[in-house]
């Protein structure tokens, strides 16, 4: 005797929604400081920290994401023998990814700002932390927030993998959804459209920022 | 720290390892052909269709552009038979692969075709040719070669995404990892050479695609 897929387990999904938002916030806030880490060594003055900031990009961009969290739920057990939750390995793992894409996309804000605005700054005789906390950032955070945006709708898709090494998410709930009520024609386009209403203002939050910060700079597009 | 690391077991089964990427590299080739394809098409009714087409196919680039790939993949392998579409693991996620990568390679291939310059279509149906000889004589040659860094990236996004499908059974390269570590208890070694594998995997497609690059749109050819 099975379940039916009905409003209560239609709201069992609505309910787990509150772990994939979750999850993608603390990834968010870590990988946002981590991306700031590491867009300020990929463009600070000092090579060796450039490469260190390179490295680390491309090693978190030219691998998996799953591959990643199966690393730091294995890899912290065996490193550091203690043995770790599903929920912590997932939270250090996205954190990493997290920081390195950020990372990349605010390098690009960076190095957007012209360079006169650098010498202008140094000829003020501001030193190169006020530099960049006055002059450069500003500038470039406002460059940055249509493709973070953008970014975090990746991380939310990106938190289902979470799913298969068991923390119960959107998509876990799903599965275990479709474990009792044998109806995986009904709750994966569920699950499909809850991810969407999450997304999608996103999405769309993006692109019109997108549009403004290109109208501001007076780069023609066209419709 | 006391545990010691084994990766001669890791060694020992380079042949299933090498098994599993064979098929990974077989599955992102035939979905970058499949999904190229469906880019292309997708571009061109965007931009040419009816009001309808175009409004389906925005329809399907956001749907599976704000939903995670891993429900995409339960979708078609767990959901479709329901209806009476049965696909093998294989099958689902090179289906799947094609799909999502054909959502992200439509918004590219269009913004290519949007760049280039008004006057070479309006020469083109000048001289006679129609819609369709203008776009694949005129068009889509040039909007490629605009778009070939974006679709490249997007392409290794999607390898490595790949690694998802192991969620079902479809045997990859993740697949192979998950089954060794778990006969063999050496979970990190698995996952450490593996996700080199991955590396390497980005890092030569990354060549190849800059070859394929080369020798198509530079070779002979004044920019």
């Amino acid at each position: 005797m099975s379940r039916d897929f009905g409003l209560s387990e239609f709201l069992f999904l609505v309910a787990a929604m509150r772990w994939t938002l979750l999850l993608s916030l603390i990834a968010f806030l870590g990988g946002g400081a981590a991306g700031l880490l590491v867009a300020l060594l990929r463009t600070s003055p000092m090579v060796p920290l450039r490469w260190l900031a390179i490295g680390f990009i491309q090693l978190f961009q030219g691998t998996p994401v799953l591959m990643q969290l199966f690393l730091c739920f294995y890899g912290i057990t065996v490193l550091f023998h203690v043995e770790i939750d599903a929920w912590p390995a997932v939270t250090i793992a996205f954190t990493l990814y997290s920081g390195a894409f950020l990372g990349e996309i605010w390098r690009g804000s960076i190095e957007a700002i012209p360079r006169a605005q650098w010498e202008a700054a140094e000829c003020l005789a501001l030193g190169y932390f006020h530099q960049l906390r006055l002059v450069i950032l500003p500038q470039a955070m406002r460059i940055s927030i249509p493709p973070t945006v953008g970014f975090l709708v990746q991380l939310i898709k990106g938190t289902s993998i979470a799913s298969i090494i068991g923390v119960v998410e959107l998509t876990r709930a799903g599965q275990l959804m479709t474990n009792v009520t044998f109806e995986p024609m009904l709750v994966y386009p569920a699950v499909a459209a809850l991810y969407f209403v999450l997304c999608w203002p996103l999405s769309l939050l993006s692109q019109y920022l997108e549009r403004r910060i290109d109208a501001a700079l007076g780069i023609e597009r066209r419709p | 720290m006391n545990y010691v690391f084994h990766f001669g077991v890791v060694w020992d089964h380079w042949r299933d390892l090498a098994g599993g990427a064979w098929l990974t590299i077989r599955l992102s080739a035939m979905a970058i052909v499949l999904g190229l394809a469906l880019s292309i098409a997708g571009a061109y009714a965007k931009v040419n269709g009816p009001r309808p087409l175009r409004w389906l196919v925005g329809a399907y680039v956001e749907t599976i552009r704000n939903t995670p790939f891993l429900v995409q993949i339960f979708i078609i392998y767990f959901s479709l038979p329901a209806v009476g579409l049965r696909l093998e693991a294989n099958e689902a996620a090179l289906a799947a692969m094609a799909i999502n990568f054909g959502a992200y390679g439509t918004e590219i291939v269009r913004a290519g075709i949007e760049a280039v310059p008004q006057g070479q279509v309006e020469a083109a149906r000048a001289l006679g040719l129609t819609r369709l000889q203008t776009f694949r004589f005129v068009i889509l040659f040039p909007a490629v070669k605009t778009v070939f860094p974006a679709l490249a990236s997007q392409f290794v996004l999607m390898m490595l995404g790949s690694s998802i499908v192991s969620a079902i059974s479809a045997v990859e390269l993740t697949a192979v990892t998950n089954t060794l570590q778990s006969t063999t208890f050496r979970a990190f070694e698995f996952y450490f050479v593996t996700t080199a594998i991955y590396l390497a995997l980005a890092l030569g497609f990354r060549a190849v695609l800059g070859s394929i690059y080369w020798l198509v749109f530079r070779r002979n050819r004044p920019a």
